[in-house]
């Protein structure tokens, strides 16, 4: 049904791409991070409820046709459907059908409720195709009330001590998963360009979300004291955050889980906060697909693969075109996976 | 554990000085004594010692959280530290403990000494289901013996001169040398009467800077004494109550180690106390280091090596004479009345560290050049009128060291680092070129910016050719320039060659890898420096 090439996954019962890597014919995007959704394809199918972000993310007047989740759209001789993932706003995962034959490509997922995007659906098939960012069993996310309760109490104690609070997350997503957990009655919050453009199609998307200032008005330094200022990674140390004087920086990450990573970039607070799934819920989800293929990509694919085959499955690794592991964690730039 | 493991965070969360003193100072405020006296022990680096082999603690872990080992294995090299890694992969259990530290420490990690790997692996599987994951992280760190918070012995002594008034200096004091981690320990430390005595008790050693400025900022040379820095073990020799006491900087007494110094000591009048440098000595001149690492670490020393390798006390200061702490006088007072206590023994072991003739300062540069020859590693600058402060402070003492020997290597072999370098490859091997391929040479650590490391991280995932467990063989394109201060030939190194302290200087973004070094050019170098030294 799929196979690797050197643009990505390819169907050619249908003749398109899943997240391809570079322009194609046609592309079907499980969501508008930079590594799944790259410009110049001539077509794009997406599902209805990301197609406000997937927009903003590719080149201006891109070919997009939206489909509802659960929607058929018969791609060549396959049927395709979008199931919500659960990873940020309006990602899915493909389910393709062709001669009786089902597979599932995942996308980026994640188990955990998320009050920003429709929650992950377990959805059979024979094959599945996961992600395993965080495929080790030293990842078991906490839960989500009390890394919100963390998060909250030392934006209550920096501005009790007047000083400002610098969260950092992925301005698509984690951006707007903070800020639907954060606490507004301690204080302001205040958001980097790169968040405030996101939120307000989140917004649009009918996602309600606290109040934000955005950090760049002219009178934002008067503002910050006692404020929360949500930015992307790669504003931390940059000219840019000088700005809030005084501030403790904190960072929401599923890497955030061991310490050495908090350690790497000096941080003041590491929250593990991430928007993929968690080891318990990668063996949950694989498991309640019931398939008996599994290919595993983006991540920890040795152990997870391994694990699988242990166990019967018949699984194996495919390459992406962004190594796995821990490149994630060290890289400057802006990056979905943090 | 709970206030433990809440004072573990509270120091790791920051880094911040001022913030973690404060921590500290709540814990005393807070804590038992018995209590007390084991954070003290702990965080002035005195480690528990390792009780439980890792090899063991990993099965159990591995077991306790229901995956095969290799899983397991998989985690901590993903993390990088055993004892966290341990803390991540167990199922979490809503437990917490009420127990004090001591009772951690002294009723389960001490018993533990040995008893057999069954009733080790139940204490160890019961303590895990007991703590919640702060808890259990620390408790790991205990048994791992790797307990390193970022909170050193000089902020345990301000929190506790803080908490207590106690002079700092009396604090530091007082944490010299032997003693056990007791409530009455805690009481004594922190007691407002300063007339206590202990008489194996050893000074805190005042420590140099590295000088990086140019010498002619620190004023005129003929205000400064200047010594050789020697390359041996830093060590106090105490004479008390008809007792001798060795001890190294890290506080560890070398009884029966260097039972030749020993017995020099043994000829000091009561109530002395002497500063200076072990090394191993033959014919008037120091031999290399290697040949003191013989020593090192041997417990039963025969005549044999006795023979092979003589050692001396090369000292540098007095700090008690009769009882009497000298270490507020000037400096050329303290060396006077060293000069004249050891031109009252017989010839022997004790010999006075000789001073530079300092008219100049270019005099000085001269003879810092001439440094590695004489088989030191540069020279001590001193200001005459110095007190013998405590710790590394500026100002008063600098260490003026030779410019290190360089080559160019190629990087072959890199492995990802530990804490927090963890998941990050940055401990690398690097290669010289023999003929048409490269043998390593050595192994750098450090030297590079994060951002640095960050970059060759990417290279090394990009261009991976082979993998070895946790080592990956890279392509040969990388060339930095290795700095190190001295070269050996050794019989156990592929090259034929060992250096000392190898890092890593600069990132050679200009060079080709066909451009770096080649092991002719390294044995020239190996050549040029062994001919001057004596050895």
């Amino acid at each position: 049904m799929l196979t690797l090439t050197s643009s990505g996954l390819y169907c050619q019962a249908g003749d398109f791409f899943i997240d391809p890597w570079e322009p194609v014919d046609r592309a079907v995007i499980t969501h508008a991070h930079g590594d799944h959704a790259t410009w110049g394809s001539r077509a794009y199918l997406t599902s209805r409820t990301g197609l406000g972000v997937l927009r903003a993310r590719l080149e201006p007047g891109a070919c997009i046709q939206a489909a509802e989740y659960g929607e058929q759209v018969v791609l060549g001789s396959t049927t395709i459907r979008l199931h919500p993932a659960g990873h940020i706003l309006g990602s899915s995962q493909v389910r393709i059908e062709h001669a009786g034959e089902i597979w599932v490509v995942s996308g980026d997922y994640k188990t955990d409720p998320d009050p920003t995007c429709t929650p992950f659906e377990p959805v059979r098939c024979h094959t599945f195709v996961t992600e395993s960012t965080f495929g080790l069993p030293i990842y078991r996310w906490p839960s989500q009330e009390q890394v919100f309760s963390e998060i909250n109490s030392w934006w209550r104690a920096n501005a009790a001590a007047g000083k400002t609070s610098l969260l950092l997350g992925y301005a698509l997503g984690k951006a707007q998963r903070l800020l639907a957990g954060l606490d507004a009655g301690i204080g302001p919050i205040l958001t980097h360009g790169a968040v405030e453009r996101m939120t307000s199609l989140y917004r649009e998307g009918g996602v309600e979300l606290p109040a934000t200032h955005y950090a760049g008005a002219a009178d934002s330094r008067a503002d910050a004291t006692g404020a929360i200022v949500i930015a992307p990674p790669y504003a931390d140390a940059s000219i840019w955050s000088r700005r809030f004087g005084d501030h403790s920086t904190g960072f929401a990450s599923g890497w955030m889980m061991v310490r050495g990573a908090r350690r790497q970039r000096s941080l003041d607070r590491g929250f593990a906060l991430s928007d993929h799934v968690d080891w318990p819920g990668l063996l949950a989800a694989i498991e309640a697909t019931g398939a008996g293929e599994v290919w595993v990509t983006h991540g920890y694919t040795g152990p997870v693969v391994r694990w699988l085959k242990e166990r019967g499955l018949d699984a194996r690794a495919i390459a992406t075109r962004f190594e796995g592991e821990r490149a994630e964690v060290t890289e400057t730039s802006e990056d979905p996976h943090l | 554990m709970k206030a433990f493991a809440r004072l573990y965070t509270a120091l790791d969360e920051t880094t911040s000085t001022s913030a973690k003193v404060a921590a500290l100072v709540a814990y005393f405020s807070s804590a038992p004594p018995s209590d007390a006296a084991w954070v003290v022990h702990f965080l002035s680096g005195r480690r528990p010692k390792r009780l439980v082999s890792s090899g063991r603690l990993r099965a159990w872990a591995a077991q306790e959280a229901g995956i095969p080992d290799w899983l397991f294995e998989e985690s901590y090299h993903a993390v990088g530290d055993l004892a966290e890694a341990i803390t991540l992969v167990l199922p979490a259990t809503g437990t917490s403990s009420e127990l004090p530290l001591s009772h951690w420490v002294e009723e389960r990690l001490l018993r533990l000494r040995g008893e057999d790997d069954d009733v080790q692996r139940e204490v160890m599987i019961q303590s895990w289901r007991e703590l919640d994951t702060h808890e259990r992280f620390v408790w790991n760190k205990l048994i791992t013996g790797s307990f390193r918070v970022g909170a050193s012995q000089q902020l345990v002594t301000r929190a506790l001169g803080e908490r207590s008034g106690v002079p700092e200096g009396v604090l530091s004091h007082r944490l010299m040398g032997a003693w056990e981690p007791t409530p009455e320990f805690f009481q004594r430390l922190t007691a407002a009467d300063t007339s206590d005595a202990d008489i194996s008790r050893p000074y805190p050693f005042f420590l140099a800077h590295p000088l990086e400025a140019d010498p002619a900022t620190l004023g005129e040379a003929d205000e400064w004494i200047v010594e050789w820095k020697w390359d041996g073990i830093r060590a106090q020799l105490i004479r008390r109550a008809g007792r001798t006491f060795l001890w190294s900087r890290g506080e560890e007494l070398l009884a029966g180690r260097f039972p030749e110094i020993e017995e020099s000591g043994a000829l000091l009048p009561d109530g002395t106390a002497i500063d200076g440098e072990l090394l191993p000595w033959a014919e008037g001149a120091p031999l290399p280091f290697a040949q003191l690492q013989r020593r090192i670490g041997r417990k039963i020393v025969g005549r044999k090596i006795l023979e092979d390798v003589p050692v001396v006390l090369v000292a540098y200061d007095l700090l008690e004479e009769s009882g009497v702490d000298l270490r507020t006088l000037p400096l050329s007072q303290r060396r006077n009345r060293l000069t004249a206590l050891l031109q009252s023994l017989a010839p022997g072991r004790l010999i006075l560290s000789p001073a530079v003739p300092s008219p100049d300062w270019e005099t000085v540069a001269t003879a810092r050049e001439a440094a590695r020859g004489l088989g030191a590693e540069g020279v001590m600058l001193k200001r005459v009128a110095s007190a013998y402060g405590v710790g590394r402070r500026r100002g008063d003492w600098w260490k003026w060291k030779v410019d290190p020997l360089t080559v160019d290597a190629v990087l072959i072999y890199a492995q990802p680092g530990s804490g927090k370098r963890a998941g990050l490859f940055t401990d690398y091997t690097f290669g010289i070129w023999e003929g048409d391929h490269l043998v390593p040479f050595a192994k750098a650590y450090s030297g590079l910016t994060d951002q640095e490391i960050r970059k060759v991280d990417a290279f090394v995932r990009r261009n991976t050719l082979e993998k070895f467990g946790p080592v990956r063989t890279v392509k040969p394109e990388l060339v930095f320039e290795l700095a190190f201060e001295g070269i050996q030939r050794s019989s156990r190194h592929k090259s034929g060659i060992a250096v000392r302290f190898p890092r890593m200087a600069r990132w050679r973004t200009d060079k080709k890898a066909e451009e770096a070094d080649t092991i002719e050019r390294v044995r020239e170098l190996l050549d040029s420096v062994s001919g001057r030294e004596k050895a």
